[in-house]
């Protein structure tokens, strides 16, 4: 039986219709395809009354196929293949004639938009003509969450999904969990300190019971699928036994190494080898850092075991843990292994490296200092108990310049990309430091102020109205040293002038930049990233928080440069997404699938196991299997295609060289049928 | 010619400035006295023309585009696979020029109809710093017959070595180090600075002079500032400015520096052992008497 297909012309406003004439569109579909039984035209076809006209024709003319010339199918097909659900249509005999993004939007006038429309609207319904009914796929769920990172974004959406009833393993490559957020002094647009917010968290996801925190740890491997993924977790070597340390922090009074540059203080700052980060560290438990630790450097020098060195024991020596000391040189990494149904990203973002501008001295001059390095000088908990005082000499700088954009919007050094907080932390730094040193001036220099948030133009006025901050407008062109003093030649562009400044101290609003290793990370769990190595979003209107790869989302900067409410409000969303898929008991997944043919036997399948499909498969999702005879004997290997795995991309199916490979929903059938449309007419 | 005699020898174009008989003959003398010692050999392009600087390319492209990529497909016909072009003017406009043409197809055949000849793409054009380090570090060490004492370099890049860095792409734009590594490797002292890549003030000295004067004066403050007693340079312009300068400063600033400003080719003369005069170390404005005086005989 033939089928009966009916054709909904979408206006979309005028988004459509001001270069499409959409009825024309309908009468000529309906006039040259004797398959087309209706047509019609409706301005706005994904609203309810948009919708119920489908379904009220699908019931009353009979339809068994429809197609909907509307906007992307990215943006509606969802919807439209909902509404058909509901007259009982297999959605899969739903399509999408995308005639806005690739024809309304692009093509500026009437004739042009409207031919093409109608070649588009015919190939599809020659498609729609081969559709088959297809059924959801129907997968079990561990319901367990991973979230790896454990800054605010991490520890937001841990703690939302652990409110929510569910198990979450949170994974954190540092010592401690905070991340760059505890590393501030103040915050925007309040001026409420950071640790008074930040570290009541930390403790309650640290003593949450439905969350399992590793920290000094990283994922070593993520393999499986939405629902349903198998991930190790590398326990890096800490040093430290956390069941039997009590932070009692003997050990890292006596230990000797005390001149290694501490991360936590962005190298402003000193730390021991064996170490917390911060005090207020969680776990609040030390770590031996290998690298520096003078019994480690012997060992590796000797070649023998850690414990067999005899160079320095001190902090064995101090721990009053007995009888086990809570300390053990020879400790080894361990892997762990978790089931896991969905996982957050919060990785998080680097400051940029000071190297970068040596116009600026480029990490040469001890007083060029970042912005980060700024928090940890104004910090009360700081190397310097919160007085500012410059690095080099550790004097009061009496005059302090700020320069914004340094790595963001510069494409010349290859960030082209706007940070989106340095605008707001460099009028909070130099309030910060006009609060502390009363007779001291700042100058800050800009290219544009962007202060778009609730209360942040406010907040920037006041640094400099109240405050009397010098914003002068330009770029500075060089950062050198003359005697004790930083000359900072800078361009004002609203007076036209040439302006050098003898600074005590230069402040960089360093940008935000995707961590070193965010493209390894990325390929490590098959999910896209974009060219600053950001990680992509699905959509970046309508799935911000969702990333490529089904069952993985994000929260963060790892995304990209955010402030903190709304990384706060990113990462809730992505909880609030994990809470649903966890929710049911099994999932429903498209089942828009490639499948490898099986034939009867003497053929079995006409793969002949060459296995191009599993090289360029970006998912791994082909998986090799053994066609048995009754005995047990191998007749051939071929390909198999792992639906949870499957994300429907196609590629498999191109490079398959036997033809064995086909994509439900897109198979040769239908997609010749479309390519035919447009060529024999 | 053979194909070894190709590899040694390298095509020199001297542009006007340091040509025989022009205004910094001495630069270019040096260069040729250290190759005749140390190497490579340099051969004068034939019938070479002036590379479309200064009032060339500031009044029309094409016509510099033109005059630049004329000396390069001139050097090819010599059969060079190398030119050097002391002057970072015209090394910087000679590689430009190449790059423009390279990047526009349109302009290539405009460039060519006009030079009559087919423009190479296979001649690397180099800056002396350059064939400094890639040929003649090993040779100075071995020929060295004197060593200076007590000798503090500033080296000094000015603009145009190093910039635009997308197309030159020769050493870090900010904070250079070739010539520091030359200097070192005579033996005396590279001076950490701040203004190596400062501007000189080019070819504002005639009509700008009051810009130059500040700019000059910066530069050479640094320098002093630094501990440097002598700046070295590899640019005409630059040599000219902060050399000539001097006096015109001490009117403005009443700071009298009278340090010596001296081509990196002349120092490793002095470091070979060539006689100052034949380096044409008596031709500048400041005395160079302080330099050549701190240089004696290795004691073998």
């Amino acid at each position: 039986m033939s089928k009966k297909i009916g054709v909904f012309v979408c206006h979309c406003g005028t988004n459509i219709s001001a270069t499409v004439d959409v009825e024309k569109v309908a009468e000529e579909t309906k006039k040259n395809n004797p398959r087309v039984a209706y047509t019609t035209t409706y301005k706005y076809m994904c609203s309810d009354p948009g919708q119920k006209l489908l379904r009220d024709k699908i019931k009353e003319e009979g339809l068994t196929g429809v197609v909907v010339a509307a906007c992307s199918p990215k943006m509606h097909e969802h919807t439209f293949r909902n509404a058909a659900v509901k007259t009982g249509l297999n959605p899969y005999h739903v399509e999408i004639s995308n005639i806005r993004e690739q024809c309304s939007w692009v093509h500026p006038d009437i004739p042009t938009g409207t031919d093409k429309s109608i070649d588009l609207v015919r190939m599809m319904t020659e498609k729609t003509r081969k559709d088959k009914s297809l059924t959801a796929i129907k997968v079990p769920v561990t319901k367990r969450a991973l979230v790896i990172g454990g800054g605010i974004a991490g520890i937001q959406a841990a703690l939302d999904i652990a409110d929510g009833g569910q198990e979450v393993v949170m994974v954190e490559r540092e010592a401690s969990i905070g991340g760059h957020m505890a590393q501030l002094s103040e915050t925007f647009p309040t001026l409420d300190c950071s640790q008074c917010i930040m570290t009541p968290k930390m403790v309650e996801a640290a003593q949450h019971d439905n969350i399992t925190m590793y920290t000094w740890s990283e994922i070593e491997s993520i393999t499986g699928y939405l629902g349903n993924f198998d991930v190790k977790i590398r326990k890096k070597a800490r040093s430290v036994d956390l069941d039997l340390c009590t932070g009692c922090s003997s050990c890292w009074q006596v230990c000797p190494c005390k001149k290694i540059k501490s991360e936590f203080d962005m190298g402003i700052g000193n730390r021991t080898a064996i170490y917390i980060p911060f005090p207020q560290a969680i776990p609040s438990k030390p770590v031996i850092d290998r690298e520096n630790c003078i019994l480690f450097k012997d060992a590796r020098k000797k070649n023998i075991k850690p414990n067999d060195s005899k160079v320095c024991r001190k902090c064995i020596d101090a721990c009053p843990i007995a009888p086990v000391k809570a300390i053990d040189y020879n400790q080894e990494d361990e892997i762990v292994d978790v089931k896991i149904g969905a996982i957050i990203v919060a990785t998080g973002f680097r400051e940029l490296e000071d190297g970068l501008y040596g116009e600026y001295g480029g990490g040469k001059y001890e007083d060029v200092i970042t912005g980060l390095q700024f928090e940890r000088l104004a910090s009360a908990s700081g190397p310097t108990e919160g007085k500012i005082k410059r690095p080099s000499d550790g004097k009061e700088p009496e005059i302090v310049v700020f320069i914004q954009c340094v790595g963001s919007r510069d494409p010349a050094k290859g960030c082209s990309y706007c940070s989106k907080t340095c605008c707001m932390y460099t009028a909070k730094h130099t309030m910060l430091y006009k609060h502390k040193v009363h007779d001291g001036h700042a100058f800050v220099f800009y290219i544009d102020i962007r202060c778009a948030g609730k209360s942040y133009e406010e907040f920037s006025q006041r640094a400099i109205e109240e405050e009397g901050a010098t914003y002068l407008r330009g770029r500075v062109s060089r950062v050198y040293k003359k005697g004790e003093k930083l000359i900072v030649l800078g361009a004002d562009t609203l007076t036209g002038s040439v302006v050098e400044i003898e600074a005590d101290m230069v402040v960089l609003a360093s940008a935000m930049k995707a961590q070193d290793d965010a493209e390894q990370f990325a390929q490590k769990l098959s999910i896209q990233y974009d060219k600053d190595k950001f990680f992509s979003e699905m959509h970046p209107k309508l799935k911000p928080v969702e990333s490529s790869s089904a069952g993985i989302f994000l929260a963060g900067t790892c995304q990209g440069p955010k402030d903190i409410p709304e990384t706060v409000a990113q990462a809730g969303a992505a909880a609030s997404k994990v809470l649903a898929l966890l929710s049911s008991d099994e999932l429903e997944r498209e089942p828009v699938v490639a499948r490898v043919d099986r034939q009867l036997p003497p053929v079995f399948s006409t793969c002949i196991g060459c296995f191009y499909c599993q090289k360029v498969c970006p998912y791994s999702a082909i998986e090799s299997e053994d066609i048995k005879a009754r005995d047990g004997s191998v007749i051939k290997t071929v390909a198999r295609v792992n639906e949870g795995l499957c994300q429907g991309c196609g590629l498999c199916a191109a490079t398959c060289r036997s033809k064995s490979v086909e994509l439900e929903g897109f198979n040769d059938e239908q997609i010749y049928a479309e390519i035919n449309a447009l060529e024999f007419n | 010619m053979s194909e070894e005699t190709k590899k040694t020898k390298i095509g020199y174009y001297p542009g006007c400035a340091i040509t025989k008989c022009s205004t910094s003959e001495e630069y270019g003398t040096s260069v040729l006295g250290v190759s005749r010692v140390i190497g490579p050999e340099l051969e004068e392009i034939d019938d070479w023309n002036c590379c479309g600087a200064s009032s060339g390319h500031a009044t029309n492209h094409k016509l510099s585009t033109a005059l630049s990529v004329r000396n390069i497909s001139l050097a090819e016909k010599d059969g060079y696979d190398e030119v050097l072009a002391p002057c970072p003017m015209c090394s910087q406009r000679l590689i430009v020029s190449q790059d423009d043409v390279e990047n526009d197809e349109k302009l290539r055949k405009e460039v060519e109809d006009a030079i009559e000849m087919p423009i190479s793409r296979n001649v690397k054009v180099s800056n002396y710093l350059e064939i400094v380090k890639n040929y003649s570090m090993d040779e100075i060490a071995e020929k060295q017959k004197r060593k200076p004492e007590g000798l503090k370099v500033a080296s000094y890049y000015g603009c145009l070595l190093v910039r635009p860095p997308k197309i030159l792409k020769f050493d870090d734009p900010e904070n250079p180090k070739t010539m520091d590594d030359i200097v070192k490797a005579i033996g005396a002292e590279a001076v950490d600075w701040e203004f190596k890549t400062n501007c000189c003030g080019g070819g504002f000295t005639l009509s700008r002079p009051n810009v130059v004067i500040k700019l000059t004066h910066d530069i050479l403050e640094g320098a002093i500032d630094a501990g440097a007693n002598a700046i070295a340079v590899a640019c005409p312009m630059c040599h000219a400015n902060l050399d000539m300068r001097q006096q015109a400063i001490e009117k403005e600033y009443g700071r009298r520096f009278n340090i010596p400003i001296v081509y990196i080719s002349e120092l490793i003369g002095l470091a070979l052992g060539l006689k100052p005069k034949d380096l044409g170390m008596d031709k500048h404005f400041i005395d160079t008497g302080s330099v050549i005086d701190t240089f004696s005989d290795i004691e073998k």
